[in-house]
């Protein structure tokens, strides 16, 4: 069951896409600049939460704690203890997985609703933690001048650009690993057991097990885009980790098309685009993102690529079977 | 911290928490009906509290009394509510991340038509005279109005059970949160009782909200600050319980109350954390049917 693109065009227009993400943001204002910056940061963040949404089939309510988990780790060791880029990026990514290990535990015991409401607790587990343990988080002040990442490297990560590059860098690595995660024996062993549970534990596999490795697996690269996120900022507040930000990443996940990870990575990418510019021209760009969230479920509830898929009636192995 | 050695401490402690429990209760009793009988996770819950006591407070601005002003916000978030779901909801049934993302859209949309219509400035509902002051007992003091808030959420728990456990209607839903389909097969309008249903959710947490006013003020920002603990009594008392609703609204006061007392760093995780660990043990709550 390989779960390719189909053939031809929209492979065409993929690398016409990665091509321009490549040789194309030097020429860019730097606003647009940093707006691309936090697009594929997000989308990193999207695609890790597509493994728990779209291959386990949960959906979960709590993913920017690892998010948070990943920043405040930047946050913390960076300024109070002089880390550097490789030390943060090291316990930001294994924190994140370690946290994931232990929320997946108590999670996974669940399902569907239950699942839902577990994870929001948890996610407000973390959110409380960065909100009130103020030695150690500064609280709602939030951690300020984070100072840009040094990699060791003989050039500088400071400026926009480089900095861009680096975030980008850290998208296609994201992407390449959960790419090869999804399209190993265990990515499709996560695909069966969300068609059917049941037969894939009478087939011998071992179930939980599986989910509970996906849900590691999406914490750890969550924390990553958490690493990121709090270098680019230069700044870690609750803000980042709070239950509207989880929901977020969710409609990110549903708007491009769960169970692809190239789609998360589109509808992160709008989103971040959407809030940004249209709160350039109006204030109330709330009620336009409360008319996407609305919209997205009434017109495309298989997300972008999935009503792509219908409209070129390509019939690449469908992400969501059924309605 | 010589004052925790106190009697007087904690008794005005475990006062506090339970009138917070109490206003807990009218928000989340609701909620946990909605989601003991449709399974859904409403986002838009906490929009209902925040536009209750906005309605509450034009009411008032307008000359109309208190009493008035909570019976017009709850009635009107009620259709708001109603409206909602027929519009949408009722078409996304067990599907979770439909409902989430719906309810999130409008929960969006309605904070930021409140923005609009109330502005950003906090307000507090003004209380009549009968309800404000406190009563005094030594060193103690009790306010008027919070002994209100529980003896409000007491009669409205008093009620719903009454109409739950001894009318033809509670045991239609009663019917309808164990099994739906059973229920539509002996001849139950489910359609209509989960209506109903909802738009008692709503009621209630637009009813809580307007009576917050007087307590905690109504400002933006409520709706998303509340919402979390809505959820978390539901989650500890088990989806579709009114006991449940009620024994975890007691609790996230109480932990609530002592939490931010006696850890103020760690209140948040004294409040989620022991959720979680009920939850290892009892994924459906402590008094949820699966």
């Amino acid at each position: 069951m390989r779960r390719a693109l189909p053939p031809g065009t929209p492979r065409i227009a993929i690398a016409i896409v990665f091509l321009l993400l490549l040789v194309a943001p030097p020429f860019f204002s730097s606003f647009l600049l940093a707006l691309l910056t936090q697009a594929v940061i997000y989308a990193i963040l999207a695609m890790s939460l597509d493994i728990i949404l779209g291959y386990i089939g949960l959906a979960s309510l709590g993913h920017a704690a690892y998010l948070g988990v990943g920043a405040y780790s930047v946050g913390i060791l960076a300024t109070r203890h002089g880390a550097g880029f490789w030390v943060t990026l090291a316990v930001g990514v294994l924190l994140a997985t370690a946290v994931a290990a232990v929320f997946g535990l108590v999670a996974l015991r669940a399902t569907g609703v239950y699942f839902l409401m577990i994870t929001l607790a948890l996610g407000m587990v973390v959110w409380g933690l960065a909100h009130r343990w103020v030695s150690m988080t500064q609280g709602d002040n939030g951690i300020s001048s984070v100072p840009r990442p040094d990699l060791g490297l003989p050039w500088s990560f400071a400026a926009a650009v480089p900095f861009y590059y680096l975030a980008f860098a850290g998208f296609l690595l994201a992407f390449w690993f959960l790419r090869v995660i999804v399209r190993s024996p265990f990515g499709q062993s996560l695909v069966g057991i969300r068609e059917s549970e049941s037969r894939m534990r009478t087939l011998g596999y071992h179930v939980w097990l599986h989910k509970y490795i996906g849900f590691m697996i999406a914490g750890g690269v969550g924390g990553f885009a958490g690493v990121l996120w709090a270098y680019y900022n230069g700044f870690v507040s609750p803000a980042d980790l709070e239950l509207a930000t989880s929901v977020e990443i969710l409609l990110m996940v549903a708007l491009g098309g769960r169970g692809t990870l190239l789609g998360p990575a589109l509808g992160a990418t709008l989103i971040v685009l959407l809030k940004n510019l249209v709160s350039v021209y109006t204030h109330r760009w709330l009620l336009i993102l409360g008319g996407v969230y609305i919209g997205t479920i009434v017109y495309a509830p298989e997300g972008i690529v999935g009503a792509l898929r219908q409209w070129t009636k390509l019939k690449g192995e469908r992400a969501w079977a059924g309605k | 911290m010589s004052q925790i050695a106190t009697a007087d401490f904690w008794i005005s402690q475990v006062f506090n928490g339970v009138s917070y429990g109490a206003l807990l209760f009218l928000l989340a009793g609701g909620l946990s009906l909605i989601f003991g009988m449709m399974r859904i996770v409403n986002m838009t819950h906490g929009s209902y509290y925040l536009l209750g006591g906005y309605v509450a407070l034009t009411v008032i601005w307008r000359g109309g009394h208190f009493v008035l002003a909570v019976l017009v916000g709850a009635l009107a978030i009620a259709l708001v509510g109603i409206g909602e779901w027929n519009a949408f909801l009722k078409r996304l049934s067990g599907q979770e991340l439909g409902q989430v993302l719906t309810t999130m859209g409008f929960a969006l949309i309605f904070q930021d038509l409140a923005l609009v219509i109330w502005g950003g400035d906090p307000y507090t509902i003004p209380v009549p005279a009968a309800l404000s002051g406190s009563y005094t007992v030594g060193q103690l003091y009790f306010p008027v109005y919070r002994i209100f808030i529980i003896a409000v959420a007491a009669l409205i728990a008093v009620i719903l059970w009454l109409v739950l456990e001894r009318t033809r209607i509670g045991a239609m839903m009663r019917a309808t949160v164990d099994d739906p389909e059973m229920a539509r097969g002996v001849g139950i309008n489910v359609f209509l009782i989960s209506m109903a249903v909802f738009a008692l959710g709503a009621t209630l947490a637009a009813l809580a909200g307007a009576v917050a006013g007087g307590f905690v003020g109504v400002y933006p920002g409520a709706d998303f600050e509340i919402l979390p603990y809505a959820f978390v009594v539901v989650i500890v008392g088990g989806m579709g319980s009114l006991k449940g609703a009620l024994i975890g609204s007691l609790m996230v006061g109480l932990l609530d109350n002592f939490g931010k007392a006696l850890f103020p760093e760690l209140s948040y995780f004294t409040l989620f954390a022991p959720m979680a660990a009920i939850l290892a043990v009892r994924p459906t709550g402590l008094f949820g049917r699966a």
